[in-house]
């Protein structure tokens, strides 16, 4: 980037240290990498110290501080991406283009790596290239691609059809099958006080859909009723949980609902302004945003005096990230808007208190946000007679893995694994279903009656069908390589021990494993649940720690491959006893190994 | 305000806005940690000073004091636990300590004594981290830094010069330094600065001065860290 253009950069984003990230974003684009000189010229235009520029721009997956060429692809390397071939597809693209995987082709030209799940598990397999999605990822597909990329057509000369992300709602309710006029939910909200509509919040019984179930009111009602003048609402797009793409589906389908949901919020608790921080790997959903944003604007219902509301002045942001699933963790998501590492907060204080700048701030999901419309328009009440006692409403399931029919459902909260299984069109006999992603429940074929809400099965949206054909233990490692390449290695036991557990889990699938690699693991797995500083390492170890207690067998396996097994097993002498009794519950094991 | 809370089952007393492990230490009563420091903010990372608050697993540096909270530390579950952390942090990078001038004097050595650690427990990871000795008084041996971010807090605010700050995310987190060169001797570092005595490893050391007071004879060896506080070694 010539100084020039860096200073226009520098001018165009008013100097300000924090929009440092969507500066390194805009540089990442335009020349392919962020270079040396780029950090320090930045640091001179911003006033900070240059290793704080160089912390940043190390921090983020999609940020490249060395050349990675002009076309940069990225496999997504999701397990229901590799199931479907990804790897192959990986190595064909990587002969076809003559270069190492990981490596920058001597020329210059390209290079081909992997990143964590994109948030298109529903069509794999999938990939970004310099940043931009393409889905249902083929044999032609990837000659294609290879095609374009030996002709040097430049990106936006492609087919666009290359780039279409399908949406493929298979069962629409009350969010998905709406058709709200813009800024709706804003009026209805505006016809009450915000005390009133703090009211309807509490009534609806509306709990936070980003994973934790937070009472949406209890955290509205905290962030108004804390000192100061300044509010913000930051709507969490940043959906890194591998298996989720339902916030996807929201933004495209229904974003007049969120961007009135925040409105919404902003009337609440007195907010002056608001973000929407979204994944760098949904860039291909960024245009339609700022544009429904310009529309808004247009329409009165952002900016000053909100549909003629003297006083109601409240404006939103886009801001994109980069490559990093924990800053979907609302802390770091904060650090990272104000232009830092993604490192979560230590807390207290909590956001409600001391948020974005320090100022009270609500954080709140997607799917929060459109739900929160629907209240706005029909009422807490009406809203809190669907679902459950203590999970009202909706929620959207983004489906994949071993099923007929993978892609997004709309169910009312309670509905059971069954229904939704049998809705997808999952192949029986079902091995296991992970519910909520890897952060969350592994179920076995016996607990598919469990309910699909707060009070059972907790979940950020994400449903992983797993046929009989899958080796869980495959799964488990791909999910243990995912928390080992998104710890943001703040805390010593997630960082250390993520790396740790991916090393003793793959010595496991590469049949080298021995009972002291269990131990080891399990033994990872309790430390990283009981010291970490944030929900990314307390739930890391999950995975591992629920195959150990409900596939043992799979782990047993494992090992039993081994030419050298380390003593008789006793309990493996029990197998066909267990076998023939059809148990496999903890008391027809004989001890720990 | 003013309060007590208990540390394994006995009252500490403590005031205002203070952290179990403030409120602990000015009792005279040791919780194992590295990277807090009675000077700056508290951090968290280093996880070691975790305890046990009415059944929650917490770091004491950052729990605020309660009344009447009920705090378990020294049992074997947390001690255990202190020794995971420990073993990880010591395979995470190339401890030699025989060969270290800070050994006897530092804390990640002090600790492992004081919990016990009999051995490393989990495979070394053997990460590749070359010496940075460009600037004339200073040297840096990466091999050793746990990244506690000591120094960089210490250059930032009380130097006022950000030497030090931490690049790359997860286990290839490192400590950078101030210079498009990456050299220590390319930024504003005096050998005077309180950055440089703040590490409680053996990264930052001073050039010139190998091993002047005998081993054997060094902080820890006079007083382990976890001795009453009379006694305990203070580096
Ligand atoms: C590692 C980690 C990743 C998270 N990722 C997301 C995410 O992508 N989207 C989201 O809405 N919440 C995510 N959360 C939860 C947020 O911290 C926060 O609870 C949520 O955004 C609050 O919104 P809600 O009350 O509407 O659920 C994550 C939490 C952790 C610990
Ligand atoms: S638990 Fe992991 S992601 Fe969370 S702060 Fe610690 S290192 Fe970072
Ligand atoms: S160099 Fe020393 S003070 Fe700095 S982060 Fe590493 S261990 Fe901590």
């Amino acid at each position: 980037m010539s100084p020039a253009e860096l200073s226009q950069l520098l001018h165009r984003h008013h100097g300000d240290p924090n929009r440092l990230l969507q500066m390194l974003r805009e540089v990442q684009a335009a020349a392919g990498w962020v270079s040396p000189e780029v950090i320090t010229e930045l640091a001179k235009g911003l006033t900070l110290p240059r290793a704080r520029v160089e912390g940043v721009a190390t921090f983020y997956t999609l940020l490249a501080t060395r050349p990675r060429g002009e076309y940069q692809v990225l496999f997504a390397d999701n397990i229901i991406e590799r199931f479907h071939g990804s790897v192959a597809l990986r190595e064909r693209l990587c002969a076809a283009l003559g270069v190492a995987p990981g490596a920058l082709r001597p020329d210059g030209r390209v290079s081909v790596g992997t990143t964590s799940c994109i948030g298109l598990s529903d069509q794999p397999a999938s990939l970004l290239v310099n940043g931009l999605a393409i889905a249902r990822l083929t044999v032609e597909r990837v000659d294609a691609i290879a095609a374009l990329i030996g002709q040097r057509a430049p990106l936006d000369q492609w087919p666009a059809e290359l780039f279409h992300v399908d949406e493929p709602i298979r069962r629409a309710g009350l969010l998905l099958g709406a058709h709200l006029e813009p800024g709706a939910a804003v009026r209805a909200a505006l016809a009450r006080s915000s005390e009133a509509l703090l009211e309807e919040l509490k009534r609806s019984k509306l709990r936070g859909r980003g994973g934790a179930g937070f009472s949406t009111h209890d955290k509205w009602r905290a962030a108004r009723d804390a000192p100061g003048p300044t509010r913000f609402v930051v709507c969490n797009a940043d959906e890194g949980e591998p298996g989720t793409f339902k916030d996807r589906t929201l933004l495209r389908r229904q974003l007049d609902a969120v961007l009135d949901g925040m409105t919404v919020a902003a009337h609440a608790i007195g907010a002056q302004r608001g973000f929407i921080y979204l994944r760098g790997e949904y860039l291909f959903i960024a245009p339609a945003i700022e544009a429904a944003l310009a529309a808004r604007r247009a329409a009165h219902l952002l900016g000053r005096d909100v549909l003629g509301r003297t006083g109601f002045d409240f404006d939103l942001e886009l801001h994109l990230g980069a490559g990093a699933y924990v800053c979907g963790e609302e802390s770091a998501l904060l650090e990272s808007l104000e232009g830092r590492r993604g490192i979560p907060r230590r807390r207290p204080p909590y956001p409600v208190t001391h948020g974005y700048l320090q100022r009270p701030t609500v954080v709140n999901n997607v799917e929060t946000f459109a739900s929160v419309a629907h209240v706005a328009l029909a009422g807490g009440a009406r809203f809190a007679e669907l679902g459950t006692e203590r999970s009202t409403g909706t929620r959207v399931h983004s489906v994949s893995g071993d099923c007929a029919r993978p892609g997004l459902y709309e169910l009312p909260m309670g509905a059971s694994v069954r229904e939704l299984l049998d809705a997808c069109g999952a192949e029986a006999p079902i091995q296991a279903v992970q519910v909520g992603g890897p952060s969350r429940t592994l179920l076995s074929p016996r607990e598919l009656d469990r309910a699909l809400c707060f009070e059972d099965l907790p979940s950020a949206g994400a449903f992983m069908v797993f046929g009989p054909q899958r080796d869980l233990l495959e799964v488990v490692a791909s999910f243990a390589r995912f928390f080992a390449h998104e710890s943001c290695g703040f805390c010593t036991p997630c960082r250390v021990g993520t790396t740790q557990l991916q090393g003793a889990v793959d010595a496991l699938v590469g049949g080298r494993g021995t009972r002291r690699d269990v131990r080891h693991a399990l033994r990872l797995c309790a430390l990283m649940r009981d010291a970490s500083h944030c929900g990314l390492g307390t739930t890391a170890g999950r995975p591992f720690m629920q195959l150990y207690e409900k596939f043992k067998p799979t782990i047993e396996r494992s090992l039993s491959s081994l030419e050298f097994r380390p003593t008789f097993d006793l309990d493996e002498a029990l197998a066909p006893a267990r076998a023939l009794t059809g148990r496999d519950d903890e008391r027809a094991h004989l001890e720990d190994p | 305000m003013k309060g007590t809370f208990t540390l394994d089952g006995s009252e500490v007393p403590f005031h205002e806005g203070q952290t179990v492990l403030e409120a602990a230490r000015d009792a005279g009563r040791y919780i194992p940690h590295l990277c807090a420091h009675p000077e700056f903010e508290p951090h968290g990372s280093c996880r070691v000073c975790t305890v046990k608050a009415e059944g929650r697993m917490a770091a004491a540096c950052t729990l605020p004091a309660r009344e009447g909270l009920a705090v378990e530390s020294a049992t074997d579950e947390l001690r255990e636990l202190r020794r995971g952390l420990v073993q990880l942090l010591f395979v995470e990078g190339n401890h030699f300590c025989p060969s270290c001038e800070k050994s006897g004097d530092c804390q990640l050595q002090a600790v492992g004594y004081a919990l016990e650690v009999r051995s490393l427990h989990f495979p070394q990871l053997f990460p590749d981290r070359p010496l940075d000795a460009s600037h004339p008084d200073v040297l840096l041996d990466f091999n050793r830094c746990i990244l506690c971010e000591l120094c960089v807090r210490a250059s930032a605010e009380v130097d006022h010069k950000s030497v030090f700050a931490l690049g790359g995310r997860g286990i290839d987190k490192h400590l950078i330094v101030n210079a498009e060169s990456g050299r220590l001797a390319d930024t504003s570092l005096s050998v005077t600065d309180t950055a440089v005595g703040v590490c409680p490893v053996g990264v930052i050391l001073k050039k010139g001065r190998g091993f002047t007071v005998p081993l054997g004879q060094r902080t820890y060896d006079r007083a382990p860290i976890d001795a009453p506080p009379e006694k305990a070694g203070k580096p």
